[in-house]
């Protein structure tokens, strides 16, 4: 193993036939190799050169490691191979006092395993990753330092490299200061985007390194299993065991993914998700079974499933269950938490609602159907009327609303009969009208009256001869917004 | 009549009691706080039971809200479940959270499934029923129906008798046929007491009793529903001076012939040929 001081080493690799040198430390580059040597020619200059293979899946998973270790500076930490970690700190450094403690307790913390670093902090990852390997000294201010960078940090092609610098443009400033169209004609789309990217003035997304599953589960069959019901019982066991460690961790899970590994290659995933967290292996596989029996095509052995694997991508905390001996509360809850996992497993996760109440007195936007499965805290429901006030919004809704022929005595009042779905309905009793204008303050541009804006809607309670009570509305003022304002059934009363 | 029934239910749970059978409680009921209409369901509707009712037509207000409010009232603080169709969505409206709050079910334990078709919601349907920490299931189907046969409606009964879980079977448009429920009523809206200004006052229902599994039928009501109070109205301004007979119900429609023993209130402003019409 490599270890500093105790003489020159490089790592080699095979390009083209001969052994040269991919990378070296301080001491050999202080001797003057450089990478891309021959290895015999660094032997003949320095004899005692230590040499080690590259290992290029090792060196990957050791870059992994330390990214996922990162974590603990941020949730957002990418590689940047081959030799680079991109952490993106938003938010994140004043946890540790400030960018440069942040950067120094990295910097400590790898230093402590061996490992030479460098940082660099910058407003774009392109340019924290230039400022990183090409050092420019001190600088007035980050656009100044990024201007400073050689034409090499834009990571062009070599012969774009090369041109750029026999023409004399030697730094990133020298560039940013032609015009971009001249750059794109002669060197290419991209030499125009890496500059736009370093400066700053583009966007190119960070890919942050998903953390792996924290449980998993895995089991090889020596020979391909062809029953699908005794690949459910090992998965079954599968499940409690994950659902052991789940346990001695003190969570739950709240997905699940089980692959069904086929012998010829094919994988069959299933994922199932919980509205509260659960580790009980029979609860799991009846979600499972629900999963199977609501897919298309039946899961097929095929020639044998080799592996199964179980996942819990999602884990939440759960506190030790105990009965509860008054009451039954939390059991109760569990189990309606089962039946809502359920039918959302089976018929879909949008097909089980939960209604909750949104800020907006345009009616259609006052509530807002969410999946059950995703667990919140209950909320309250305003209730808008009075003591001994009828109920002044229906119980069905509408959307869209439905026009129907309105015959009223006066353009601009209440209605007096109307037609809706080939029937007649003769109005004894209306309440009205409740005037609810459009959010004019969110139209784009302040639009008062305009189109975008909305017409104001007049509505009224009203109810016919029958006793069956409708919710309808005027759809703009007479005259001023509308000059034959139409009118619409938008809801119904119990 | 009523007291024959009363005494054949004395008889039964004597009976049970000697076979060593649990005796079918008494005391499961879920009193609407109407007098008249507990009083001749023997405490209220059946906990643990199906019940259906019939709207006459398919974007019928009346008998949704009913069954909402009576799920309410069923479930007391736990969930409930409303099980709809997307087609219902579309010919009956959204449900509608404000509009629920107001009525006195609070949305926040409301849970709604939306299935894509009827055959799917009966299962789901199945499955709720043997949930026995939900309130109460309503299940809402449009038109004929043709999956709810009596197995399927047999098999909600059982899974409703096992767990205790009640059913209200919302059907609208459709008509009635063999079932395994504990009750069938017909509902529709009634013309409600006006505010001042002649504006539609609390929700008010029409409801006929068509069929009971143990008990006397054909009884006719009007409810009125007090939304702040959480509780059915007997008198919130319906004078009720004024008790129609036998001869009033029967002009209504062949199948209620039996009106014996019917409480029958009317408000007195209404005009009796409407009824017959």
């Amino acid at each position: 193993m490599w270890q500093q001081g105790e003489g020159p080493a490089v790592v080699v690799e095979q390009v083209r036939g001969a052994m040269r040198l991919a990378t070296l430390d301080a001491d050999a580059l202080a001797l003057g190799l450089t990478p891309g040597m021959t290895l015999a020619d660094a032997r003949a200059r320095e004899p005692d050169l230590r040499v080690f293979d590259a290992d290029p899946h090792a060196d990957q998973d050791w870059l992994e490691r330390l990214c996922d270790g990162s974590a603990r500076y941020t949730p957002m930490a990418a590689l940047d191979p081959p030799f680079g970690l991109m952490l993106d700190i938003s938010g994140c450094a004043h946890l540790w006092g400030g960018e440069e403690a942040m950067a120094r307790d990295a910097a400590d913390r790898l230093e402590r395993h061996g490992i030479r670093v460098r940082h660099a902090l910058a407003g774009t990852a392109e340019g924290a990753h230039a400022l990183c390997r090409f050092p420019v000294g001190a600088a007035a201010d980050e656009e100044a330092a990024l201007r400073r960078l050689p034409i090499e940090a834009l990571r062009l092609e070599e012969e774009s490299a090369v041109a750029l610098r026999r023409a004399g443009l030697r730094t990133v400033g020298d560039l940013a200061a032609r015009p971009a169209s001249v750059l794109a004609a002669r060197f290419g789309e991209e030499a125009v985007d890496a500059l736009n990217l370093l400066l700053g003035q583009g966007r190119r997304p960070m890919a942050p390194r998903r953390a792996r599953p924290k449980i998993r589960v895995e089991r090889r069959f020596a020979e391909p299993m062809g029953s699908t019901a005794f690949a459910l019982k090992t998965l079954e066991e599968m499940a409690a065991e994950a659902g052991e460690r789940l346990e001695e961790r003190g969570q739950g899970g709240r997905r699940f993914e089980a692959v069904f590994f086929r012998s010829d290659g094919l994988a069959f995933p299933l994922r199932v998700e919980t509205s509260l967290p659960v580790r009980d292996a029979p609860a799991i596989m009846r979600l499972v079974q629900e999963r199977i029996d609501a897919l298309s095509d039946p899961l097929d052995p095929g020639f044998g499933f080799d592996m199964l694997r179980l996942s819990v991508p999602r884990a939440e905390t759960m506190a030790p269950t105990q009965l509860v001996l008054e009451g039954g509360e939390a059991r109760a809850r569990e189990s309606v938490a089962a039946l809502v996992d359920r039918l959302s497993i089976r018929a879909g996760r949008a097909r089980v609602q939960r209604l909750e109440p949104q800020d907006s007195h345009i009616p259609e936007q006052a509530q807002l159907a969410l999946p059950a499965m995703e667990s919140r805290p209950p909320v309250s429901w305003p209730r808008m009327q009075q003591a001994g006030d009828p109920p002044l919004r229906p119980i069905h809704l509408f959307d869209p609303p439905q026009p129907i022929e309105v015959i009223a005595q006066v353009p601009d009042g209440p209605p007096h009969r109307f037609r809706w779905r080939r029937a007649s309905h003769e109005v004894t009793r209306y309440e009205g009208p409740e005037r609810i204008a459009g959010e004019w303050w969110k139209a784009p541009d302040g639009d008062v009256a305009g189109e975008q804006a909305g017409l104001t809607r007049d509505y009224y309670r009203v109810e016919d001869a029958r006793g069956r009570r409708f919710w309808i509305f005027r759809h703009g003022l007479y005259g001023g917004q509308a000059k034959h304002p139409g009118w619409y059934i938008h809801g119904l009363f119990a | 009549m009523t007291e024959s029934f009363k005494t054949l239910a004395a008889l039964r749970q004597h009976i049970a009691s000697l076979e060593g059978v649990p005796a079918p409680e008494t005391h499961v009921r879920m009193a609407t706080g109407h007098a008249a209409f507990d009083d001749m369901l023997d405490g209220g509707l059946a906990r643990g039971r199906t019940h259906e009712l019939f709207g006459a037509v398919e974007e019928e207000g009346a008998a949704a809200g009913l069954a909402l409010i009576w799920a309410r009232l069923i479930a007391g603080d736990a969930p409930l479940l409303w099980l709809r169709t997307t087609g219902a969505n579309r010919i009956g409206g959204l449900a509608y959270g404000p509009g629920l709050a107001a009525l006195g079910v609070d949305p926040g334990r409301v849970l709604l499934g939306v299935m894509a078709d009827d055959a799917m919601l009966l299962k789901a349907a199945v499955d709720a029923l043997r949930c026995a920490a939900l309130g109460a299931l309503v299940v809402e189907l449009h038109g004929r129906a043709p999956l709810l046969d009596l197995t399927a409606s047999r098999r909600l009964a059982l899974a409703a008798e096992a767990s205790g879980v009640t059913a209200l079977m919302l059907r609208l448009g459709g008509d009635p046929v063999p079932s395994a429920a504990e009750t069938r009523w017909q509902v529709a809206a009634a013309p409600s007491v006006p505010l001042p200004g002649n504006g539609p006052g609390m929700s008010a229902f029409d409801l006929r009793l068509l069929r009971r599994r143990s008990g006397p039928d054909g009884m006719r009501w009007r409810l009125i529903w007090d939304n702040m109070r959480g509780q059915f109205d007997e008198d919130s301004g319906v004078r009720r001076d004024e008790r129609h007979d036998h001869g009033q119900g029967g002009g209504a429609g062949g199948a209620g012939a039996s009106l014996s023993g019917a409480v029958v209130s009317f408000p007195a402003d209404r005009p009796a040929a409407g009824r017959a019409a």
